[in-house]
């Protein structure tokens, strides 16, 4: 059965600038999965454990998240505080018996815009390799 | 402050596998500031519970709100504003917490979502260190303000056991010989002669060991 994840980005605003200029039709023309939503943020460090989880229980099957490097992050913590929510989710996700790769942290270069449709795209196939989120239940 | 740690998730998701509707109550004291059961906590922890009883395909509508306390009754009563609109309580609490609940309200169900583990304070960020077991009989003006009873790992009241090493428990090496330190800290104040006194043989009655403890203040009570 074919199946087609709902795959949630979300990302720095400074990482994904130059991605984002592209707009969604140009990003797709580069590969990016049609089936992925951006999110974007105005810092990685913006980002909330809650709002990844939340992602999940509005039936995200895989959520991905990018940010700069860590030692480049234009508010200086940010992508590092963004890295470590994404361990507390992928501990959470264990605790509850599901595959902690249903969401993944990548640091990338700003601007560098075949990366993002790259990861984008590796992080779609290995969602859709895993199957539909267990916490989809009657949504799936 | 008291310290406890939240319970794995799918524990507790069995506890209220039969409840359809879940109050995660927080409490703004001391399990705030340790970050376990504050409204943060009970934010992360709705979405678990949420999480885990979607992967058992149990029905259920999970909701948080938080308390100023859940260990003095007139915060406890606030309760009431929900009353019929939740199966089972899931405090986030310390144990005090859950008890004072249970203690008030005969017909709530309420289970806990932390296990209280000590009395600690911060020894860095995201790093809790047990300083005080509520003994009931502290002897900290003879040691330098640095408790033998809950910072030893075998509660020595005499001295060290002589098996540290480089000012570090020969039990858990990460923590400080606590009688190196209250050596170190005597000796510092010209204070020595403190260590030769023999501490008499320890009546462990006030520290819990007599049954539950109990406080009353005359001058307080109405």
């Amino acid at each position: 059965m074919s199946f087609t994840p709902n795959l949630q980005v979300f990302c720095c605003h400074y990482t994904s600038q130059q991605a984002c200029a592209e707009g969604r039709e140009g990003l797709r023309a580069d590969g990016f999965p049609a089936n992925a939503t951006i999110n974007r943020l105005v810092c990685g460090g913006k980002l909330q454990v809650s709002v990844l989880l939340e992602a999940f229980e509005k039936g995200a099957d895989g959520v991905c998240v990018i940010a700069c490097p860590p030692d480049q992050c234009h508010n200086l913590m940010g992508s590092q505080r963004a890295a470590r929510r994404v361990l507390a989710v992928q501990k959470a996700l264990a605790e509850l018996g599901t595959e902690v790769g249903r969401i993944e942290m990548f640091h990338l270069e700003r601007g560098f815009h075949p990366e993002f449709v790259r990861v984008t795209r590796e992080m779609n196939e290995k969602i859709t390799e895993l199957g539909p989120s267990p916490f989809r239940g009657e949504q799936s | 402050m008291i310290i406890a740690e939240r319970k794995p998730v799918n524990e507790i998701v069995e506890m209220v596998r039969d409840a359809e509707r879940v109050l995660v109550l927080g409490c703004r004291g001391c399990v705030s500031v340790c970050s376990a059961g504050g409204e943060r906590e009970v934010e992360l922890l709705c979405s678990l519970i949420r999480l885990g009883k979607q992967k058992a395909g149990q029905p259920g509508e999970v909701w948080g709100a938080t308390l100023v306390r859940q260990c003095d009754k007139e915060y406890v009563d606030e309760i009431d504003q929900w009353q019929g609109e939740y199966d089972a309580i899931v405090s986030m609490a310390c144990g005090v917490g859950v008890n004072f609940i249970a203690n008030l309200r005969p017909l709530d169900l309420v289970y806990p979502a932390v296990n209280t583990t000590f009395f600690g304070g911060s020894a860095e960020q995201g790093v809790w260190s047990e300083q005080c077991a509520g003994c009931g009989d502290c002897v900290l003006h003879l040691t330098g303000g640095l408790c033998p009873v809950a910072r030893c790992a075998k509660s020595l009241m005499n001295g060290p056991c002589g098996g540290s090493v480089d000012g570090r428990c020969e039990i858990h090496p990460e923590v400080l010989c606590v009688w190196q330190a209250i050596h170190d800290r005597l000796s510092r104040f010209e204070r020595q002669e403190d260590l030769a006194r023999v501490a008499p043989i320890r009546d462990w009655r006030p520290a819990g060991h007599g049954g539950p403890r109990r406080t009353v203040r005359d001058d307080l009570t109405v």
